[in-house]
């Protein structure tokens, strides 16, 4: 790794900040907890054999590399840059959410813990969890919003089919926040044999970075699949982001390339002048939640608002510390995009590349059709696909006025 | 000589009482813990993410929030308490985005004008002192750390430096308002604490009777109720002050019976 003192690559600092984001505010039970994850990881990282399991599941469990694929209907419909996808939806379960799963198992398996929990919002996560507990004979407990768990009934069935318990949570409001918030409880009253799985590259240092590196298989395949095909670097780089971690296991090893831009797309809702949003970079302010300082959605008092999306994988009023330092370091670019937009997203690509996308890349998709019209034909925008949209089927049918 | 280093001079150990700003009239519930006998009280920020506590007090956060409870009206509540109460301590305890939102200077300095004496937040550990630590310093304000059954020997050296007050022990791993530990584990680790401090230790979590309360003032110095009292809160309404006052009085009885003769 790039580790000279300009490159954009080298956080985040011992203490698990990226800049003034980031850190480890968790309550004193958790404090000594999260040391021994960031020692445990720091020993995995030094062994060539934990590497070697983790590239052997990728290949032949989650079928990586996924294809790095040119978009030609996509492309001539927009008239523009060339738009190629990294096909991260082809992945075993889905989505991107799976490398990082892998990653935390055979963390949690080094460790010897026995006992796996993690919270889910759409759900995506909450399978790709329970996929590796069932891959790895753990038991596990997924906690997930109570009204999540009434609108997203396939997914909750699909981890009850892999073993799983999933606990619909009611403290709160009862969203992925709260979720987040009793997979924390559960952890402070477990603390000697439960590995809590973080879905995204936020929490406490070292899950921010953990996360990011195990992501970032992605754009490392990519890179060098760019490299290989057309013998350049792309000019763009898009992903969506709620959490962030499809973005950053993107964008983190391309940063250090100066010539290639970066667009982070996040959900505008029903639009950015009113409260229904989940953007929290453009819509939010520094704070801290869930063990990170980071951008959040937030009232003058610092009480944490609730993010609305048409995608629940978006719906989340936090985002990785690292997005909060890329976006004040002016690397990478925000935006972003409304539920109206992301369903023009999704039915484009189902129409153009015979490709039903989540909801949300979705939205990464409509960001993706603006700026490459704007771009000349010889340019390349590189975009991450990071998941599929089976689970959407219903919510977007809904918003058609479509009955199944 | 400060207001929190005369409480723990009592001939009998602290009775630290706990209820969230806010949920129902935290006036007249203070002066309840007050009158009860209270020797502390921890007033609660509400916070719409209290993930460490369990469901008790996550109910009087959503209650208090629910009635539109600002950070000026908390701070409102420690001025007035302040001006009936000027001998009694009031620590504010909560969650570290409130505190910070208007940045940490701002909060430490409207908490020193309103006569808070100390400030507990559960999710600035040592680690991220620099959030709100010197801030509290600087204004004469106690950071009050927690040591729980995780903080190692080894780890416990940092919870103190720059700890100030008392130390609160949290007996269990786990959150608040649920089981207690065993008499004989917290007498051992409280022991512990008591060797490498000479800080009050003050032991919460999980008291919810005037027994445990008592087997707690047998070897701390101080017993912190919460869970029990803004359950009390939750049920009772406008006659919760009463209430209150009698849990409050049964607790501090039962505490000083139990070391009558014995504490310093």
């Amino acid at each position: 790794m790039n580790t000279h003192p300009n490159s954009f690559r080298n956080q985040p600092d011992e203490r698990g900040h990226f800049g003034e984001f980031g850190g480890r505010y968790v309550a004193e039970t958790l404090m000594p907890l999260v040391l021994d994850l960031e020692r445990e990881y720091r020993a995995a990282q030094a062994d060539p054999a934990f590497a070697a399991e983790f590239d052997d599941l990728l290949e032949h469990y989650v079928g990586r590399p996924s294809p790095l694929y040119f978009a030609e209907r996509l492309t001539e419909a927009l008239g523009g840059a060339q738009v190629w996808f990294k096909r991260d939806e082809l992945n075993h379960t889905g989505a991107h959410k799976i490398n990082n799963c892998i990653g935390q198992i055979l963390l949690a398996k080094r460790m010897g813990k026995t006992r796996i929990i993690a919270e889910t919002g759409a759900g995506q996560h909450g399978v790709a969890t329970a996929t590796v507990c069932a891959r790895f004979g753990l038991p596990c407990v997924i906690y997930m919003g109570a009204e999540d768990v009434q609108r997203q009934s396939p997914n909750v069935f699909r981890m009850k089919l892999l073993g799983a318990e999933v606990v619909p949570v009611t403290s709160g409001r009862g969203t992925l926040k709260d979720a987040m918030n009793d997979a924390l409880r559960d952890w402070v009253a477990n603390v000697k044999d439960t590995f809590y799985i973080i879905g995204t590259a936020a929490g406490p240092h070292p899950y921010p970075e953990m996360v990011r590196n195990f992501q970032s298989v992605i754009g490392t395949e990519a890179r060098a699949q760019m490299l290989d095909r057309v013998g350049r670097l792309p000019d763009l780089l898009v992903a969506c982001i709620g959490g962030g971690s499809n973005a950053l296991g993107l964008f983190h090893p391309f940063l250090d390339d100066t010539d290639v831009a970066m667009l982070g797309v996040e959900a505008a809702g029903h639009g950015l002048d009113g409260d229904e949003h989940a953007a929290s970079l453009l819509g939010g302010a520094p704070g801290v939640l869930h063990g990170n300082r980071t951008y959040l959605l937030q009232d003058e008092d610092g009480q944490i608002t609730e993010g609305h999306s048409i995608s629940a994988g978006l719906d989340y009023p936090g985002i990785g510390p690292e997005h909060a330092w890329l976006k004040e370091s002016g690397r990478v670019e925000y935006t972003a995009v409304t539920d109206e937009e992301a369903l023009e997203g999704f039915q484009l690509l189902c129409r153009t590349e015979g490709i039903i996308p989540a909801l949300e890349p979705s939205h990464a998709i409509h960001a993706v059709s603006e700026r490459a019209k704007a771009m000349d034909r010889d340019q390349i925008v590189l975009m991450n696909l990071c998941g599929r949209g089976d689970k959407d089927i219903f919510t977007v049918a809904e918003k058609l006025g479509v009955e199944i | 000589m400060t207001r929190l280093q005369s409480a723990f001079l009592k001939p009998h150990p602290a009775f630290v009482a706990f209820v969230t700003a806010g949920d129902g009239d935290t006036a007249s519930n203070l002066n309840a813990l007050v009158a009860g006998g209270a020797d502390v009280i921890e007033l609660g920020m509400p916070f719409t993410d209290p993930m460490a506590d369990g469901p008790a007090i996550q109910n009087a956060n959503l209650r208090s929030l629910g009635a539109r409870t600002t950070t000026a009206d908390v701070l409102h509540h420690a001025r007035e308490f302040r001006e009936r109460h000027p001998d009694v301590p009031l620590v504010l305890m909560g969650y570290a985005n409130p505190m910070i939102r208007r940045g940490p200077e701002w909060f430490a300095d409207a908490a020193a004008q309103a006569g808070v004496d100390g400030v507990i937040c559960v999710d600035i550990p040592p680690e991220e002192d620099d959030a709100l630590g010197p801030a509290l310093r600087a204004k004469g304000i106690a950071p009050i750390r927690l040591a729980t059954p995780t903080t190692d020997a080894a780890r416990l050296p940092q919870v103190l430096e720059g700890s100030d007050g008392f130390l609160y022990y949290v007996s269990v791993a786990g959150i608040t308002g649920q089981q207690q530990a065993a008499a004989a584990s917290i007498e051992s680790a409280v022991g512990k604490l008591k060797a490498a401090t000479d800080l009050p230790v003050a032991v919460g979590f999980g008291v919810r009777t005037p027994e445990q309360a008592a087997d707690i003032a047998r070897v701390a110095d101080g017993v912190v109720v919460g869970s029990a009292l803004v359950d009390l809160v939750g049920e009772h309404g406008t006659d919760a002050p009463r209430q209150l006052k009698d849990l409050t009085a049964q607790m501090v009885s039962a505490i000083r019976r139990a070391t009558e003769g014995t504490h310093a």
